[in-house]
């Protein structure tokens, strides 16, 4: 097979793991932070879509246009989810937590199929088909913009959490919440912000993945075991971990495609997690416990 | 206190309650005499990956029972029933069906699904009509309540291959590399080892380069394609479903891979929702599916009351499979004369309807139950409608082949 191909499929799956990594850099937020592990995060990413196609069918938006409004809705939401709902199970068992989050997973995919029906439905761009030629690579235009678009979103996060007062203070509830109380930070507020933040993610990878993926209401929960692989390989709470693991994944299964049998790819995030787990449990950038 | 006989012997309530009896089963005696209605349990993917052909084949169902009370059948009830496209939750909404009273069953578009519906109804007695699903086991295990009027695995194979025979002979061009990318799930895996029988055999001007298998569901196939496209092939074999095979001609346009032709052998790129999602690029696709046959009066009747309940709706292998399933439970219930489930089996067993609406023979069930006379058309994708261009002798307009690339259909 021609060089050509390999580096095509390298090129490829590289940005087809950002897109990986970002969908599940929402999950890591919420964990890292509020130690919640949101068993709805595929069902949000697909209101995210939903929320997008309507965008585009009633205003003629791009989704990389709606980015900014959707992620403004999934903060609304995500905000009022964590402080109405999920901050009166905060010292509960974490068995209560995951029944509570399934319900609202559950109680989410039958309100998109009463909403919009069970069809799967897209949307159609001008440039939809199109692929940028650079020496021997032949790289997909919609891969790309939205592999800038996951790179954009995770740099601004990172940024957030690095420079902002409000960032460095969540970070602080998330590696002690009970410093975070003694020094007066309002932590329930502060949780709420960051699973607001989370939907962030969450909403900005929607509408990404709407340019990839027809949308349907059962399509959660696969996005939501990939984001639970990336953020296990990558190492949970941290985001250069989700980035790196959606790309090596991305990579690998892009290349396990060409060297065996594409119907097998799946196969290799899965090994790469149970490697993980047996020889790296705390993930690729991960602390240990 | 003496006591007080009452003037109802044991006698006279046997008597009595025999004759309350005998009313009131006259009732449901005569109700079947003018015609009661048939419960037939409907079941296909209905949601889940599939939702847009399990609901095609509904619309089949749904139009075939202004066509049957026309013919004079007796009434049909439908009882819908949703697999979810998966095949547990098909068993399951077999039993539900049954358990509400369904007396015949129909469906269920996928193999797997299929083959879990058909253990319920041969396990519960009800007769269970397939009307689409291709792998050869689900007649092989020596049903006694399961008829099928599709083709198997080997037949739509057998008829692929002789259908671009015709193709390459007309078109006065034969490719020498094809590669076949197929679905993994029962029907595509029962295709591929068709494939590799039958495929020796035919004497086909081209090699198979390869076989690339993946998965329905997949989110993204640009590996798949890649594959493909590094093979040199010049025509794509491909065994897809619906959402797949949208990805599929997404990816082959983005990666600029303009073999010669798609050839089709199975479902997909027929659908309503192919042609309209992908526009021009969905035109010129060729699939060898079994079809109606357009100069048949019953397909005309077919299609016309399926524009007035769903206009808009393209009529298909879906449409024409589930309208004929239907049409073979109301003629075994009027033969029957009756909706005992034995009786049902045994009057679709000997079924023999000539004037049918697909392109076949007929319909008439072998001893496993088996209709082999559906033959396959080849046909082709032109502006969001599929018009049949082979076997000529049914050929609704003239076939394009090699096709335009993807840049010159913009």
């Amino acid at each position: 097979m021609p060089i050509e191909v390999y580096l095509n499929q390298i090129a490829s799956g590289a940005l087809t793991g950002l897109i990986y990594g970002l969908s599940a850099l929402g999950l890591s937020v919420i964990f890292g932070v509020c130690k919640i592990v949101n068993f709805a995060h595929g069902e949000m990413m697909v209101i995210a879509m939903y929320a997008a196609l309507l965008a585009f069918q009633w205003f003629g938006l791009d989704p990389l246009v709606s980015i900014p409004l959707v992620c403004a809705l999934l903060f609304a939401a995500g905000y009022a989810l964590q402080a109405g709902l999920i901050n009166r199970l905060i010292d509960v068992p974490d068995h209560m937590q995951f029944i509570l989050l399934a319900a609202i997973a559950i109680a989410m995919v039958s309100g998109c199929l009463m909403i919009f029906g069970p069809n799967a439905q897209n949307v159609q761009l001008d440039y939809a088909y199109d692929s940028y030629e650079i020496g021997p690579l032949l790289l997909d235009k919609v891969r790309v913009l939205a592999g800038i678009a996951a790179i954009s979103v995770a740099g601004l996060l990172a940024a957030f959490f690095r420079w902002t007062w409000i960032g460095k203070a969540i970070c602080a509830c998330g590696d002690n919440i009970v410093g975070a109380r003694v020094t007066g930070l309002n932590v329930k507020h502060l949780f709420a912000l960051a699973f607001g933040l989370g939907s962030v993610c969450i909403g900005a990878a929607g509408c990404i993945l709407l340019l990839l993926v027809d949308v349907q209401p059962f399509l959660a929960v696969e996005y939501t075991l990939l984001a639970f692989v990336v953020v296990i390989v990558g190492g949970l709470g941290s985001l250069t971990g989700a980035l790196l693991a959606g790309v090596l994944i991305g990579v690998s299964e892009a290349l396990a495609g060409l060297f065996i049998q594409p119907s097998l790819k799946s196969m290799f995030s899965f090994g790469l997690l149970i490697l993980v787990l047996l020889f790296r449990p705390q993930g690729l950038v991960g602390k240990r416990a | 206190m003496p006591k007080t006989r009452l003037p109802v012997t044991r006698r006279t309530f046997i008597a009595g309650a025999s004759a309350t009896a005998l009313t009131g089963v006259a009732p449901i005696r005569r109700s079947f005499a003018q015609g009661a209605a048939l419960k037939v349990g409907v079941i296909h993917p209905s949601s889940g990956f599939l939702a847009q052909i399990g609901q095609a084949c509904n619309r089949g169902a749904q139009a075939a029972l202004p066509v049957l009370k026309d013919m004079g059948y007796a009434n049909i009830e439908i009882m819908l029933g949703d697999t979810e496209s998966n095949p547990d939750v098909a068993r399951a909404a077999g039993e539900r069906l049954i358990n509400a009273g369904a007396q015949l069953l129909v469906g269920a578009f996928d193999s797997g699904q299929t083959s879990t519906l058909a253990q319920v109804a041969e396990q519960r007695g009800i007769p269970l009509v397939i009307n689409i699903a291709a792998a050869p086991p689900i007649t092989e295990q020596g049903y006694k309540f399961v008829f099928r009027n599709f083709p198997r695995a080997p037949g739509i194979v057998a008829g692929t291959f002789e259908v671009q025979k015709q193709l390459f002979a007309a078109s006065g061009r034969s490719p020498s590399k094809c590669v076949v990318l197929h679905v993994n799930d029962t029907f595509g895996t029962a295709m591929r080892g068709a494939f590799g029988g039958i495929y020796p055999r035919m004497n086909m001007p081209y090699q198979i380069v390869d076989y690339i298998s993946y998965d329905p569901q997949a989110r993204d196939l640009s590996v798949e394609v890649a594959k493909a496209k590094a093979t040199g092939a010049e025509i794509l074999l491909a065994v897809s479903r619906l959402n797949d095979a949208m990805l599929l001609t997404r990816e082959m346009v983005k990666q600029r891979w303009e073999p010669w032709g798609i050839v089709a052998a199975g479902p997909g790129y027929y659908e309503g929702a192919y042609m309209k999602t992908l526009g021009k690029n969905g035109n010129f696709v060729i699939s060898t599916v079994p079809w109606y046959d357009p100069r048949k009066p019953l397909a005309q009747r077919m299609i016309e009351a399926h524009q007035k309940m769903f206009p808009g709706q393209v009529v298909d292998t879906n449409t024409v499979f589930t309208f004929e399933a239907m049409l073979v439970a109301a003629d075994a219930y009027k033969r029957a004369g009756s909706a005992n489930p034995q009786a049902l089996a045994a009057a679709i067993r000997a079924t023999d309807i000539k004037d049918n609406a697909a392109l076949s023979d007929g319909i008439k069930f072998d001893a496993k139950g088996q209709n082999d006379t559906v033959r396959i058309a080849g046909i082709q994708n032109f502006d969001g409608d599929a018009k049949v261009v082979f076997p000529l002798s049914s050929a609704e307009r003239n076939f394009v082949f090699p096709v335009p690339g993807w840049q010159a259909r913009r």
